[in-house]
């Protein structure tokens, strides 16, 4: 791959097809997670994690066990399969061996063993044909967009706290998800970047 | 068919490949829980209020198990949780004086204002605006309640534009202390009886102007005092609670009337010689 090639790819996945905002993939812990920047930032570290790895590995499945066997419509059972075992090997891991990473990451690990985005990345890997570098690249610029969109929403979430002048009606999760649209239209504007 | 089974198989494999991958990590990858560590755990309230020092209970508890931390760190659950710790570590409890938060401004709405706030209801965003805050007195309690908000307890509340500390509810977990953008917020002895509300540290004829709660540093408190527990630092009294013996002279002879008597259902004695015993002050 060429440079300029890992620049477009990483420039449209943390940009122009930002996972959160214009493919609407990981939504859950995105509203979830988002009240303060603080737990944002720690769940935007862990899924840039996962998503790597999990790149990694379902490539090295999919290219190394599905395609040699003509099996690739099992694609989605199996890496199902692979980011739930992993999340929880990767989880062990940390634990044993670097503490201080486990208790920075330690909650939010196990919410991302469900955590959409993760599957996204690995099934637009496969369908858009990355190779190996590809793939990590992707996997893990997809996940340094969703760290950006978080930590963005957590703080917008946090002002919106303080000002304290929501109408009643919408106070709590219903402005929650206007802002949401509202940063979400914002981004609409990065889809004119032609790379 | 033949493409069903041999899609079943091949997802079969891979599963219980995993499946024991996963329970052979687990196996490798166990961490020990010292099973006082989890006893402690139950013994402690559960506020994560950090109190101690270290980031909610089981890190506390973990600490006291490590033997890095001592029995007796937790505020909220005080004397009765240090000692069950210390029955669960084998060890005496040391008792500690339970400290409480007191708040070193009386001024509120009786301190005088440069303009009227109208930004963000947070001390901080008002002490960061024009002037350092809305008062002319830089040193004094905004009273937007940002300590009120992390108080966990319900021990704090503003009233009359000051923060005022609710010394039977609080556990001294100092969740205020560290929310206070302007340091107003000390830990002083639950027993203590007299404390100086203030914290502003200009000349007493600038103070005069600007707050009619303000201590003004005449040295009155520190002359008149027997046991010489009060002093004068940068024209601010400070009582010093280790000489303190609660007789409430400095309260009586104090021109502007300032020094708070923390427990007023209980009368101070007036003699100064007699010293009040520890149960009085502690009902």
């Amino acid at each position: 791959m060429s440079f300029g090639q890992i620049v477009s790819l990483a420039l449209g996945a943390i940009l122009i097809e930002n996972f959160i905002f214009s493919q609407f993939l990981g939504i859950c812990p995105f509203m979830g997670v988002s009240k303060k920047v603080d737990t944002a930032l720690g769940m935007g570290v862990a899924v840039i994690f996962v998503m790597t790895v999990a790149s990694i590995f379902c490539y090295i499945v999919n290219e190394f066990l599905l395609v040699p066997l003509n099996l690739e419509f099992m694609q989605t059972v199996a890496y199902i399969l692979v980011i739930a075992s992993l999340v929880q090997f990767v989880e062990m891991f940390l634990q044993k061996m670097i503490p201080s990473l486990y208790q920075a990451l330690g909650i939010y690990l196990p919410l991302i063993t469900t955590n959409c985005a993760v599957l996204g990345v690995a099934l637009l890997n496969t369908q858009n044909g990355y190779n190996f570098i590809g793939s990590v690249i992707y996997g893990f610029t997809g996940g340094v967009g969703f760290l950006l969109a978080i930590v963005l929403f957590a703080s917008v979430r946090e002002r919106m706290d303080f000002t304290g002048e929501c109408p009643k009606a919408f106070e709590g999760f219903p402005i929650a998800l206007i802002a949401a649209g509202l940063i979400a239209l914002a981004f609409m504007g990065f889809s004119g970047l032609k790379i | 068919m033949m493409t069903v089974v041999f899609a079943v198989a091949v997802l079969a494999i891979l599963g219980a490949l995993f499946g024991f991958v996963l329970a052979f990590a687990s196996k490798v990858f166990a961490v020990e829980v010292d099973p006082r560590q989890e006893a402690i755990v139950e013994v402690l309230p559960g506020a994560n209020c950090g109190g101690c020092g270290f980031a909610g209970c089981s890190n506390y508890a973990e600490s006291v198990v490590n033997g890095t931390a001592a029995c007796n760190k937790c505020a909220p659950g005080g004397a009765a949780a240090a000692e069950k710790i210390a029955q669960i570590m084998g060890l005496e409890a040391e008792h500690s004086e339970p400290m409480v938060a007191f708040v070193r401004c009386a001024g509120g709405n009786r301190a005088a204002t440069k303009y009227n706030y109208d930004g963000i209801d947070d001390c901080a965003a008002d002490y960061a605006s024009l002037g350092n805050g809305m008062h002319y007195c830089t040193n004094g309690c905004l009273g937007h309640g940002n300590c009120v908000k992390v108080c966990k307890f319900n021990a704090i509340h503003v009233v009359d534009g000051v923060a005022v500390v609710d010394r039977e509810n609080c556990k001294g977990c100092e969740a205020c202390k560290n929310a206070c953008p302007k340091d107003m917020i000390v830990m002083i002895p639950y027993s203590a009886r007299f404390a100086v509300p203030c914290h502003n540290v200009e000349k007493g004829a600038i103070t005069r102007k600007f707050c009619e709660a303000g201590c003004m540093g005449c040295k009155i408190c520190e002359k008149k005092c027997p046991h010489g527990a009060i002093h004068i630092d940068h024209n601010l009294a400070s009582i010093d609670y280790s000489k303190c013996q609660h007789c409430g002279i400095c309260h009586d002879v104090c021109p502007r009337n300032l020094i708070k008597q923390l427990d007023e259902a209980i009368p101070y004695v007036e003699s100064a010689a007699e010293p009040v015993n520890q149960e009085n002050t502690n009902a």
